[in-house]
């Protein structure tokens, strides 16, 4: 289908999965995580998608360009932990057809 | 001992409801929430943001819903024991159930709804190699009772209002308030950025920003703290201190309900919802966002059905073979346990000449 793109995700335990992501479905990362249950029900989403728990915070690896990091999203991030430069939160990241060949990789559950 | 018919573990929405459900049924309910006040995730997480989808409202706050369901229930007098998490429970000879809390307060109940949501909310703890170590001594993730901080010096880190408002909050009763936050910017309301600026100014509160606590220095107790800054040139010193407070935000765990034999799957606890939202094991039900079957969704919507349906088997267990029928509100109006009545006002009938 034209309209899926692929992205590579690093879980938690290091395993790599490619998988195939709707672009017409109004998802963002972290629902993708979640619809291939990438990282256990109750450890991921938790605020529901708000930016309000960083629990989807993940390390971007690609030079995909990624919308603009909002106010929101970086005072979540100014308050978690194991952040990096290449932090993100996933329920933050529309999954559009700029999305192609974007890989990241899932923070540590905290 | 607090007695009473239903044991709810989790006063959010589901649980809230629950006890809507069986007062219509004349059932009791008690609330054990390890929060300070009801509301879940509604209170905790994002009482300022607007839900869409509970029938009947098109757009309704968290805080509101909150506030909706309190009022809607406030006639059957539910029990609450709040900020204590329910840790164990034993099943009695006679059937009942014995829950302690964390604190020890015990509650006996025939019938025992988990609407724990996701579960209890657990403070975030910063990635300080010895903070646990210093975990009653002089590191508090909760303030319980703001007196202990009277003449003493407080270091606060984070950046949303929690943090904000405490040093707010203690900048009249500590000798010292130092805030610490990784960035410049706040995440609180306006005013009480403001307020924390005006402080700052009036020499009131000692803000250091951006930066960090990386290490926790004392003895026996937290006697200072080492702080990390990175504007500029990046250095390290101490601030020292008799209490240092992280308020980065909750985060729920299952917690010890997943010691309770109960089946367990995804993080959610299996129930029948076939028939009644019953667990493995009769006279515990799991209502809400805590339990799981084949095609559930995790809405506040369905944990409203979900109780309805629960209050009907535990009225079952309660009262053996007593009959009852469904009852519409509509029809029978309200009875509260607070003797207080509500019901349709009655239609008026009268000839037109």
């Amino acid at each position: 289908m034209e309209q899926d793109v692929n992205i590579k995700i690093i879980d938690r335990e290091g395993v790599s999965h490619n998988i195939v992501a709707p672009t017409d479905m109004a998802m963002n990362l972290m629902e993708v995580v979640r619809s291939y249950e990438l990282a256990p029900e109750g450890t991921i989403g938790i605020c529901g998608g708000m930016a309000m728990c960083a629990s989807c915070q993940c390390y971007v690896l690609s030079d995909t360009q990624l919308p603009e990091m909002q106010d929101d999203e970086e005072a979540m991030l100014s308050e978690a932990f194991y952040v990096k430069e290449n932090s993100r939160l996933g329920c933050q990241i529309p999954i559009t057809p700029d999305m192609e060949g974007l890989e990241v990789e899932l923070a540590p559950e905290s | 001992m607090i007695k009473t018919d239903i044991l709810i573990i989790g006063a959010g929405p589901t649980g809230l409801f629950a006890v809507f459900e069986a007062g219509l049924l004349k059932l009791k309910c008690h609330l054990i929430d390890a929060l300070p006040q009801p509301g879940g995730q509604c209170s905790e997480i994002y009482p300022k943001k607007p839900i869409y989808d509970i029938p009947g409202f098109p757009e309704i706050l968290a805080d509101d819903l909150t506030k909706n369901l309190l009022e809607q229930c406030k006639q059957f007098e539910p029990g609450f024991t709040l900020g204590e998490r329910a840790e164990t429970i034993d099943k009695q000879e006679d059937g009942t159930f014995i829950v302690t809390t964390n604190k020890g307060t015990k509650h006996q109940a025939p019938v025992v709804a988990i609407a724990g949501g996701l579960g209890s909310f657990e403070p975030r703890k910063p990635l300080i190699h010895n903070i646990e170590y210093f975990e009653d001594k002089g590191v508090e993730y909760f303030i319980k009772d703001p007196e202990k901080y009277r003449n003493k010096r407080v270091v606060i880190s984070g950046g949303g209002d929690s943090a904000l408002d405490w040093s707010i909050f203690l900048s009249d009763v500590a000798s010292e308030v130092t805030l610490i936050h990784r960035r410049n910017e706040f995440r609180g309301a306006l005013d009480s950025v403001e307020k924390v600026q005006e402080l700052k100014n009036l020499g009131k509160i000692n803000l250091i920003t951006p930066a960090e606590v990386t290490g926790i220095l004392g003895d026996r107790h937290v006697k200072a703290v080492v702080v990390s800054q990175a504007e500029h040139i990046p250095t390290e010193f101490e601030v020292e201190c008799d209490h240092f407070i992280p308020l980065f935000g909750l985060s729920p765990k299952l917690g010890p309900i997943a010691n309770w034999g109960l089946e367990i799957e995804k993080n959610a606890i299996k129930v029948n919802n076939a028939l009644d939202y019953q667990t493995n094991i009769p006279g515990i039900f799991a209502i809400g966002d805590v339990n799981t079957y084949p095609g559930k969704l995790k809405l506040i919507l369905c944990g409203f059905h979900e109780a309805t349906l629960m209050c009907q088997a535990a009225y079952q267990i309660i009262n053996p073979g007593k009959k009852y029928v469904l009852k519409y509100t509509t029809v029978s109006g309200i009875d509260g346990f607070d003797g207080s009545r509500k019901e349709a006002p009655k239609a008026v009938v009268k000839a037109i000449d």
